[in-house]
């Protein structure tokens, strides 16, 4: 039994149009694809020998821990299409209890191994799922996203009410290098913690891939793209719901506890609506309609909160801009555009459309540069206060006081936009031929 | 099957608001019959098929499937009864593969239920059933394609293959044929026949030429009551039954299709 479509991949939000329909792909059963998660652990295992500074190390930690969490996620998003607003209730109250064990350890009164944090944050992240998920679960669409909402406003406010448990503003903070050393290691250093990680991010990601193959897995999708219709082939969708709810809340929940282990403080930031919204954000960008899409998603988030944050004080503007222009023009994110150019090797017809990839490329960096000129000089009108009106972009420098500035900035990302357009046509017929042709080809095939 | 009827209604009621659509309904369906429920529109044929499957309860009365009540129970545990039905409007998973469709179709009655530690690729009985069904729907050809790709009449196909998936003795078709062309129609009814074989069979429909070529025995609901339940014969001869609907149904259908009826069915 080889064959099995790729309906994991299927869906997303109830938001997203039902565009870009995603072709049946070729079947990847889980034990044939051994080279493909080879090829994972490989890179688990390999990348803190080739980023190998601290801060590298830290923020492959964090790449993990948001792995697992977007995955979890998107559980929810892409396979079940419930949209949750509050997600970070599940990973950080596992988070705050994890923080709690690690003190328990300490002092001797909870004896379990450190290596053991985030299978208790798991647990954590499950029980608050079963407790607050049968709750949210009993609604699907518009009232799930809202009750999400309302419940995750409700933990934030809670956490800032119980300071003897949350640590108020201050938040809770613990040592992780408290446990009996095993074999000399003790998770003080960084890439103790990063192997620790890696390893749980690993386990997590074939365990919630597996979850996709399995029969609760399977009706999830089903009841995303028609819950009546699964009410009348013998399953309760508020049970489908809710125990893929849990499930999602327990994978959070592990996230939740590599986040303790490796920031060692839980403070009320990691439950709010601020951090609900980044997974959704990025599990958007990424793809919620491929299984690997939150991958992606999770790489972006990490290096978008730490270098694009070095490269610019606007960057939340920038990634809103790209998050706008991605639901608009590709709601499939980043893993459904690659997807398709994977789907053209396929058919043989991929080199027909690469040869445009420049050209497109090279006019959307000239908009970008415009796009960002403007940006950053609004930027500097705000943050320079009319005292500092230097800024630049690329390495030009812009004024604030300057007309030049100004209309060239408008001048560049006007003619970047006809360029692009000019380019984004001509490719537009290259590839619905493209597509056509692969039509024809599958229609014949199946005999139409 | 310990029962005599598969299907038994009792003085069911539905109001909505203060409208009564369903009004005081009598029906007792055999095991193993083909009934076609008939009537003008408005006569509460979808809503008798809502209360019957669980998608409504009704205000009063009763409902029996295989002599056991079930009126007032969910959707799902009707279903796990032994009572599948399809819908007027194609209703399939569409972003899932056909088989895939099938497939969810089966996994409840095979006693998979939440599982969520077993592999689909392992279910053998899961996966030779769809494949099963797959064939008695004639869709091997499109096994892998979405269900949302395929055609109309290869979604109507793939509802009645939903439908009777999970091998329930008891199918209730709503308008199976609706927006079919007419050697489609003929070829589908061919379909219904061969997959309710030996099943209970109840059917919407408002093809004159469906409800006689398949059902054994007519219901005809005018107004939220059975006025008729008999043979197609029986049926046809019936003086209030002429009055009420059928009369106008047919000599409607004569004005606008000419001789067609006619030929199709010598019995006028």
């Amino acid at each position: 039994m080889s064959l099995e479509s790729a309906t994991t991949a299927a869906g997303a939000a109830q938001a997203a149009p039902e565009v870009n329909p995603v072709p049946a792909m070729r079947p990847w059963p889980l034990r044939g694809r051994a080279g493909t998660w080879a090829g994972f652990a490989l890179i688990l295992l390999l990348a803190p020998l080739v980023f190998s500074s601290d801060l590298s190390v830290s923020m492959l930690s964090q790449i993990g821990i948001a792995i697992v969490a977007c995955l979890s996620f998107n559980m929810l998003l892409g396979q079940g299409g419930m949209l949750s607003f509050g997600h970070a209730v599940y990973t950080g109250l596992a988070t705050f209890v994890c923080i709690h064990a690690l003190l328990g350890i300490a002092s001797g009164a909870f004896p379990v191994p450190v290596s053991l944090v985030p299978l208790i944050g798991g647990l954590a992240g499950a029980f608050f799922a079963i407790l607050l998920g049968y709750v949210t679960t009993k609604k699907a669409g518009t009232p799930f996203a809202m009750i999400t909402l309302g419940i995750g406003e409700l933990v934030a406010a809670m956490v800032l009410m119980v300071p003897e448990f949350f640590g108020g503003e201050g938040g809770v903070s613990a040592n992780r290098s408290v446990g009996k050393p095993f074999l000399g290691i003790t998770f003080g250093p960084p890439l103790q913690v990063y192997y620790l990680t890696a390893f749980y991010t690993f386990v997590c990601t074939a365990a919630m891939f597996a979850f996709t193959r399995t029969p609760l897995g399977r009706m999830l999708n089903a009841v995303r793209d028609n819950p009546e219709r699964v009410e009348f082939i013998g399953y309760s969708t508020q049970r489908v719901r809710y125990f893929s709810f849990i499930i999602a809340g327990f994978f959070a929940g592990v996230a939740g506890g590599m986040y303790a282990l490796n920031f060692e403080i839980a403070t009320s930031e990691v439950v709010g609506a601020g951090r609900s919204g980044l997974y959704l954000l990025f599990t958007f960008l990424g793809g919620a309609t491929f299984f690997f899409g939150p991958i992606i998603g999770a790489i972006l988030m990490v290096l978008s909160f730490t270098l694009l944050s070095e490269l610019t004080k606007g960057w939340p503007l920038y990634l809103g801009l790209v998050f706008i222009l991605m639901v608009m023009f590709a709601p499939g994110g980043i893993a459904s555009l690659l997807m398709m150019n994977v789907r053209l090797a396929a058919y043989r017809k991929l080199g027909r459309v690469v040869v445009w990839y420049p050209a497109l490329m090279a006019t959307a960096l000239v908009m970008l540069a415009g796009a960002a000129a403007l940006i950053e000089l609004f930027y500097q009108i705000q943050l320079g206060s009319g005292n500092e009106t230097h800024t630049s972009v690329f390495g030009i420098g812009l004024d604030t006081q300057s007309q030049a500035s100004w209309i060239g900035a408008v001048a560049v990302l006007l003619v970047g936009y006809a360029l692009f357009e000019l380019v984004r046509r001509r490719f537009g017929r290259v590839w619905g031929r493209v597509q056509e042709e692969i039509e024809a080809q599958v229609a014949a095939r199946e005999g139409r | 099957m310990s029962s005599k009827y598969a299907v038994e209604l009792k003085d069911l009621r539905k109001s909505f608001g203060k409208t009564e659509i369903i009004r005081g309904t009598n029906l007792a369906v055999a095991q193993g019959e083909r009934v076609a429920v008939i009537g003008p529109n408005g006569a509460g044929k979808s809503t008798l098929f809502n209360l019957i499957s669980g998608r409504f309860a009704p205000s009063s009365g009763e409902i029996l499937l295989n002599g056991e009540r079930v009126d007032g129970l969910l959707p799902y545990e009707i279903n796990r009864r032994g009572l599948a039905r399809s819908f007027q409007i194609t209703n399939i998973f569409g972003r899932l593969s056909v088989f895939e469709n099938l497939r969810c179709g089966v996994l409840w009655s095979l006693g998979y239920r939440y599982a969520f530690w077993k592999f689909l690729a392992d279910l053998k009985d899961a996966n030779t059933r769809a494949d099963e069904l797959l064939q008695m729907i004639k869709l091997e050809r499109k096994r892998d394609t979405l269900a949302m790709n395929l055609t109309y009449a290869e979604q109507r196909a793939l509802e009645i293959g939903i439908t009777i998936a999970g091998g329930a003795s008891v199918v209730m078709l709503d308008e199976p044929t609706a927006g079919m062309s007419k050697t489609e129609t003929a070829r589908f009814i061919e379909l219904i026949r061969d997959v309710t074989e030996g099943k209970t069979l109840l059917t919407v429909e408002h093809d004159m030429g469906v409800v006689f070529g398949l059902a054994d025995k007519i219901a005809v609901l005018v107004y939220g009551e059975v006025i008729a339940f008999d043979t197609p014969d029986a049926v046809r001869a019936n003086a209030r039954v002429q009055e009420a609907y059928l009369g106008s149904v047919l000599a409607d259908a004569q004005v606008a299709e000419g001789t067609r009826l006619h030929a199709g069915h010598p019995g006028h």
